[in-house]
């Protein structure tokens, strides 16, 4: 094969990067600066800085924020005992598996168990609390956005945990640290680069999560993604929609720019 | 310590049973036929025969199904390319821009990428239904491939590949005697791990599905929106236990190919949206 051909099998690639990666990237740019009626303008960019938008944007933050800080509570622990079980493997896999199956699914389940007769207003009545509106509460929003994204955060904690070299825990223990002391100077700062990812792989889609807004808040939550997805499918306004989207990806940028230096495999929580 | 941990055993068994709850709860109540997902009445399957005679629904099954596995293979195939593209280029800056390129559809979130390819779509001209959905699935599965494959090409001696040319094999032949039977493992990773996503993706696929053509994951959400109906819970019972073979079998996989290795298979799965 000559040089010629040698980079003709490799086409296909470079197709891929050109139209499914650089393409769409720009055509959202392309189309924020149109109006609805397909005339060049800026007043998308304008009206995103109202503060109907402003805050929408701030509560999007606040609820991504509240999820991952949620997610990393839990997971935390979690990852840190199952690095200490019998069978890592197992319960690792156990931990994985809920991540397989279909999101919407979990979701739905979650509509029958907040219900108005579901098992958890069935406790609260029993422990005399009477029942409660749970559906389409910004708090049942943040119980199951936290579901499904702890595994995301406890695999890559996971990981740092297990790459840990023991014997510098051994040596912190030797020099007299005690176990928290161990945990707060060795471990956690070891482990950061697991948070780090942890983290990212739940921040960046909580900003953008969108059916479950839908399903589980009942559009009592507003996040980003509730934005492009009404301007795109509802309202057909697609250029507020792609500059909703342009602001989403400048903020993810930054993200990646603050915590860049880290490995990151989001999903893979490597 | 004995007494610290048995609360730590307390709190890993109280994270798994708030993790299968939701799953449990959707089987236990897919047998209901009180026809609620509460106050369970009498054993049924009449939901289970239900989803058997749905032909829509059966299409729509079918329909995810050829989508993932064309999908998938499609994926592969340009994933495979890319690993080679990106593990032969010299220039490490070049090699790092592309490494990047490849990765932005994977932080990207789905919401834009949905947006983005009906976009793309439209402007092109594509219709949308079965083939966008297609090339869309195609589209986010090639760097997920990609990532898979990768590790396994550059854990891979040069000098086989020398050994390969100086014993006269022409570039044909070292790829498809050498490098694609050492990489084997890293393919079949990939191709699961895009199967996965593509089974399980529902953001991308949303926006892109147009009216008239649908995939199991778009149908539950306009389902769900309708409010309870245990034919869903039947359906996903069934998708569950689907999705436990497909996990085991990957799991062999992954041990296959990590057997010599350092690695834990478990710890390798990546997680699908």
């Amino acid at each position: 094969m000559s040089g010629n051909t040698r980079a003709a099998y490799l086409l296909p690639y470079y197709l891929w990067i050109v139209l499914f990666v650089a393409a769409p990237v720009v055509l959202v740019f392309y189309y924020s600066l149109f109006d609805v009626d397909g005339h060049f303008t800026f007043s998308n960019y304008a009206q995103f800085l109202t503060p109907v938008y402003l805050s929408m944007t701030l509560s999007s933050f606040w609820y991504a924020l509240l999820i991952t800080v949620c997610s990393l509570l839990v997971a935390y622990p979690a990852a840190y005992l199952l690095t200490r079980t019998k069978h890592k493997q197992l319960w690792l896999l156990l931990i994985i598996l809920p991540t397989w199956i279909n999101l919407l699914l979990k979701t739905y389940a979650f509509i029958g168990i907040f219900g108005t007769y579901g098992p958890v207003n069935a406790v609260l009545s029993l422990v005399g609390l009477g029942g409660q509106q749970l559906l389409f509460t910004s708090s049942s929003f943040v119980f199951v956005s936290v579901y499904i994204f702890v595994p995301f955060m406890i695999l890559p904690i996971y990981n740092a945990l297990e790459g840990l070299n023991p014997s510098l825990l051994d040596a912190a223990r030797d020099l007299g640290a005690s176990k928290w002391t161990a945990f707060r100077r060795v471990i956690f700062p070891l482990t950061l680069s697991g948070v780090r990812s942890g983290c990212m792989a739940v921040f960046i889609p909580a900003l953008s999560l969108f059916m479950i807004t839908r399903l589980i808040a009942g559009n009592r939550v507003i996040t980003l993604g509730t934005a492009i997805e009404q301007h795109f499918l509802v309202t057909q306004d697609w250029g507020m929609g792609s500059t909703v989207a342009v602001f989403l990806i400048l903020a993810m940028a930054i993200i990646m720019l603050i915590t860049s230096g880290t490995k990151r495999r989001v999903r893979h929580g490597k | 310590m004995a007494n610290k941990n048995r609360f730590g055993n307390i709190y890993l068994v109280l994270v798994f049973l708030v993790l299968y709850a939701p799953i449990l709860y959707l089987m236990y109540y897919s047998f209901n036929s009180g026809g609620t997902m509460h106050q369970f009445e009498g054993f049924t399957l009449q939901y289970y025969k239900e989803v058997f005679a749905d032909t829509r629904l059966i299409i729509i099954v079918i329909n995810t199904l050829v989508i993932a596995l064309l999908s998938s293979a499609l994926a592969t195939i340009i994933g495979i390319m890319g690993a080679l593209a990106i593990h032969q280029m010299q220039n490490r800056r070049v090699r790092n821009t592309l490494l990047s390129l490849n990765n932005v559809l994977i932080v990207n979130p789905d919401v834009i990428i949905g947006a983005s390819f009906l976009i793309l779509f439209t402007m092109v001209g594509i219709k949308l239904g079965f083939y966008s959905v297609l090339l869309s699935h195609v589209a986010f599965s090639v760097p997920i491939a990609v990532i898979m494959i990768l590790p396994r090409l550059q854990e891979m001696s040069p000098s086989l590949v020398d050994a390969a040319r100086d014993l006269g094999a022409s570039r044909m032949d070292v790829l498809t005697k050498v490098i694609l039977p050492f990489i084997k493992p890293g393919i079949y990773a990939g191709f699961f791990m895009a199967l996965t996503y593509s089974l399980d993706d529902f953001a991308v696929t949303f926006f892109v599905t147009g009216s008239g053509y649908s995939t199991l994951s778009v149908e539950i959400y306009s389902r769900a929106r309708q409010g309870v109906s245990l034919s869903i819970n039947a359906l996903s019972t069934l998708i569950f236990l689907f999705t436990v073979l497909l996990v085991v079998g990957y799991y062999f996989i992954m041990r296959k190919a990590n057997r010599n290795g350092k690695k834990e298979p478990a710890a390798e799965m990546g997680v699908p949206r």
